[in-house]
């Protein structure tokens, strides 16, 4: 076989590799723009982010793993573009929320209802405004581990190797995240006049 | 301390089935008597998957679009 044959076959190869790389990649979008958009607090924010995210992964398409997970692969592109941007833009300093325990959200509202809230589905007293505006104030740190777990399903492994930190950090951060939440909710849901 | 306490304490990680099976099975005991702790991990449950649902948002078509034209061109 001459050279140019070999090499002429070494594209043709990387060409398919890279078709099925991107397609890949592409069906995995919706699940993608999904955590963006909790991770931000607008959707022409998270639509830029999720851009920002395809045009990298299809540029370093090479560092990616065969075989490996390319959800999570994704996703770490995603929150490394996510923490650069909050760098760059001035943010309020987030004050450490005082944290109640995990009963607080369910006493208020039982509180503010003034009877036993039994026998009917309790959620329905909170809006989805509430829930979208309850997670735009939880701490970045808290919020992304949130996001990834509880809204994009994603396993404490994985959670933990897309932001680079132990796996113990992701259910602390987790469990400080969803009290948090909860907090927030509670001022939007029972103290709002 | 109050048992309710500690239910309070661990019901994430029961939740999360974090927890050893005695420790568990010891809750799971508790839940089915205590009308205190049992609508409450009800409530953490269902608030779980409204969050998910209340945060979900469809991708726009016209992103999908803009993503799609991102590959590389075939020669």
């Amino acid at each position: 076989m001459s050279e140019t044959d070999t090499e002429g076959r070494r594209i043709a190869n990387e060409a398919r590799d890279r078709v099925r790389f991107e397609e890949e990649a592409l069906g995995l979008s919706d699940q993608v723009f999904r955590v963006a958009r909790g991770l931000v607090n607008s959707r022409e924010e998270a639509e830029d982010l999720v851009q920002q995210t395809y045009e990298r992964a299809f540029r370093s398409w090479r560092s990616f793993t065969p075989g490996t997970n390319l959800r999570a692969w994704l996703l770490r592109i995603l929150t490394n573009l996510n923490i650069d941007r909050a760098r760059r833009v001035k943010r309020r300093p987030e004050t450490q929320p005082m944290e109640e325990g995990d009963y607080f959200l369910y006493n208020k509202l039982e509180e503010s209802a003034g009877r036993p809230l039994e026998e009917e589905r309790v959620v329905e007293r909170l809006s989805q405004d509430d829930v979208v505006g309850a997670l735009s104030v939880v701490p970045h740190d808290f919020r992304d581990v949130l996001v990834l777990v509880d809204i994009g399903d994603f396993s404490y492994q994985d959670a933990a190797q897309i932001l680079d930190i132990p796996i113990g950090t992701v259910m602390s951060r987790l469990h400080r995240a969803r009290r948090v939440l909860k907090q927030e909710l509670a001022e939007r849901a029972v103290e709002a006049p | 301390m109050d048992p309710c306490d500690h239910c309070e304490e661990v019901m994430q990680p029961f939740l999360d089935r974090s927890l050893s099976l005695e420790e568990q099975r010891s809750i799971e005991t508790h839940l089915e008597s205590c009308p205190w702790c049992s609508p409450r991990f009800r409530f953490e449950q269902e608030l779980r998957g409204y969050v998910r649902v209340a945060c979900s948002e469809e991708m726009p078509p016209s992103l999908k679009a803009k993503l799609a034209a991102l590959r590389t061109p075939l020669l």
